[in-house]
């Protein structure tokens, strides 16, 4: 159990990377990007394509992102200046980066198992460290038997997605980044206070999925392979974390907001390790539990508030019968 | 300051619909002329601030601002030049960002925007000061977010990020209309006491003839996409709203056709 909840945490604080990408199209933007799909594998795809031709790790994880980076771009370009619809340019650059991955691998799946990634030379350059014992140690005293393995991964990806956060939330208080906001928020007025909209909206749409395709190349090198179709269903994911960690840590501040995306995804994953414990539910069911989740997310606070309203209502029309007066 | 010449506009040509927008106008305002432009519906008043602005491309015609022709630059590069405020107390201002983070929009207009940050201590002071000539108390609110002001407040915050950058045109495009009475009059105020103070060259668009003739120091009458009208000076200090509906007549040799424009 401790175990897999590990794991969970893990790849959830990878995957937050991903979901702040699509926070960056979603919501700053209000351009509902289906690249990200495409785009996800695409970094996936270069960075295990490079690793096995020999390039260092660290590198490859950067040409992903650099890859996703100009797919991003592709897909606002489509928009702007191809006038294309926004829902309908993200499908076209998912659908032809999806040939583009599978030339990329040159096969459907791309193995890493016998190559070193960046993950496996964190993990040799923590074990000088001695924080994997004195965690451990501190587990096992209160008595738990089975420990993770390494504590590299999960402590170095808190460190860097904190630091893509912090990042991009400077970025959104910029000049730049304010302008970028007011895109999603009221283009006409910007573009009457001398913002290039069509630059802004293709370099938003780049970022957003170079932040994705990072996240596909991790995720690669964590799991030991990519695979043409693990981006399937991944704009769901996404949506569900930035919906999960909107609900539950509100979206006062863009500084809140952010990280409220980044606990939504651990979440995500934390429920999805959860749900799939149940006896009856099989591998094949994420995606439907995915989808459920992000039903009951979005349903949810809005059944709340009418049944706050309504027994609002009551209370007033109880105290009018009862004592003839009320402050309403 | 501002130089129209030989605008035309034509929309659907070709089409039973065509219509004709904008019939050979020429229009030249001097630095700090306040003009405020009056006619009917349709009679062509929009699509002039659209040609101004560059939202439309006329048919044929220069615009030039500053003596340099603008007339092919894209609208968001024009507006380094242009200030603007709408009709739509919605338009001018982005809801779900804070008063001072739009005010820090409006102050990169002129400027090149780069990655440093929007809002500094700096400039939260200057956004205060600012604010604080609006006398609306927005001044202690700079982190409150604009969907939460009044109508008339962000109207009048519009008005603010169109100015206080200076530009060389200010364009009202009747700026007023959405508001109640009261709020219309704080804002008909406002743009006064502003243009006043900062001799910006002004032309606003209005629906309402006591309003054209209270402000300003031109006044234009335009006509089924024609200027029609146009009087300076002391001659339109002594103009009443009867002159104003006596000249159409004479001129058109019909009733001014919007009781709007008469009785608001």
């Amino acid at each position: 159990m401790f175990i897999s909840m590990f794991g969970a945490v893990e790849s959830g604080i990878i995957y937050a990377i991903m979901a702040l990408g699509v926070y960056l199209t979603f919501r700053v933007l209000d351009f509902p990007d289906l690249t990200v799909e495409g785009s996800f594998v695409t970094g996936a795809s270069v960075a295990a394509y490079s690793i096995v031709s020999g390039v260092p790790p660290l590198m490859a994880t950067i040409f992903a992102a650099i890859a996703g980076f100009i797919a991003g771009c592709l897909t606002g370009v489509l928009h702007t200046k191809g006038k294309i619809n926004s829902l309908l340019a993200g499908i076209l650059m998912m659908t032809a980066l999806y040939s583009i991955n599978l030339r990329i691998m040159g096969q459907p799946t791309l193995s890493l198992l016998n190559e070193t990634t960046v993950f496996e030379q964190l993990e040799a350059l923590w074990a000088s460290t001695g924080i994997d014992s004195l965690f451990n140690g501190l587990l096992s005293s209160i008595g738990l038997e089975q420990l993770p393995g390494t504590w590299s991964i999960l402590l170095v990806m808190i460190i860097v997605t904190i630091g893509i956060k912090l990042l991009t939330d400077f970025f959104l208080k910029t000049e730049v980044g304010l302008a970028l906001r007011a895109i999603g928020d009221n283009k006409k007025m910007i573009r009457s206070l001398s913002a290039n909209t069509d630059s802004l909206i293709i370099a938003g749409v780049g970022i957003s999925n170079a932040f994705v395709a990072l996240a596909g190349g991790l995720i690669a090198q964590l799991g030991g392979f990519a695979d043409v179709n693990m981006g399937l269903g991944l704009i769901v994911i996404g949506l569900a974390s930035i919906i999960i960690g909107e609900a539950l840590f509100g979206t006062k501040t863009i500084v809140r907001a952010t990280l409220a995306v980044i606990l939504g995804a651990v979440i995500y994953r934390i429920i999805v390790t959860l749900a799939l414990r149940v006896d009856f539910l099989e591998t094949g069911d994420m995606k439907l539990i995915t989808a459920i989740i992000v039903i009951i997310a979005l349903v949810t606070p809005k059944i709340l508030q009418s049944r706050r309203e309504k027994n609002r209502r009551i209370q007033k029309r109880n105290q009018l019968r009862a004592g003839g007066k009320s402050n309403a | 300051m501002l130089k129209l010449k030989d605008i035309s506009v034509t929309f659907n040509e070709g089409t039973p619909d065509e219509k004709k927008a904008l019939n050979n106008i020429q229009l030249e305002l001097q630095e700090g002329e306040f003009v405020t432009v009056i006619g009917s519906n349709g009679a062509g008043k929009s699509t002039l601030m659209n040609v101004i602005s560059g939202a439309l491309i006329p048919d044929v015609g220069d615009v030039y601002i500053a003596e340099s022709q603008v007339v092919h630059l894209p609208e968001y590069k024009r507006s380094k030049y242009i200030g603007r405020v709408f009709q739509d107390p919605m338009a001018g201002t982005a809801p779900s960002m804070t008063i001072e983070e739009n005010l820090a929009m409006a102050y990169s207009r002129n400027r090149k925007r780069k990655l440093k940050l929007g809002v500094t201590k700096e400039r939260k002071q200057m956004f205060k000061d600012n604010l604080a000539t609006l006398n609306l108390g927005l001044e202690g609110r700079l982190n409150a977010k604009v969907g939460l002001l009044s109508g008339g407040e962000r109207q009048a915050l519009s008005l603010l990020m169109s100015t206080f950058t200076e530009p060389n045109i200010l364009l009202l495009d009747e700026h007023t209309a959405a508001l109640d009475p009261s709020r219309a009059e704080l804002i008909t105020q406002l743009t006064e006491k502003i243009v006043r103070e900062s001799g910006l060259t002004t032309l606003m668009v209005t629906h309402n003839m006591q309003q054209a003739l209270d402000l300003g120091t031109r006044l234009v009458m335009m006509d089924k996409g024609q200027i029609i009208f146009d009087v300076n000076g002391e001659e339109k200090q002594k103009l009443t709203v009867e002159d104003l509906l006596h000249e159409f007549k004479r001129i058109r040799g019909e009733q001014f056709g919007d009781d709007r424009a008469v009785l608001s």
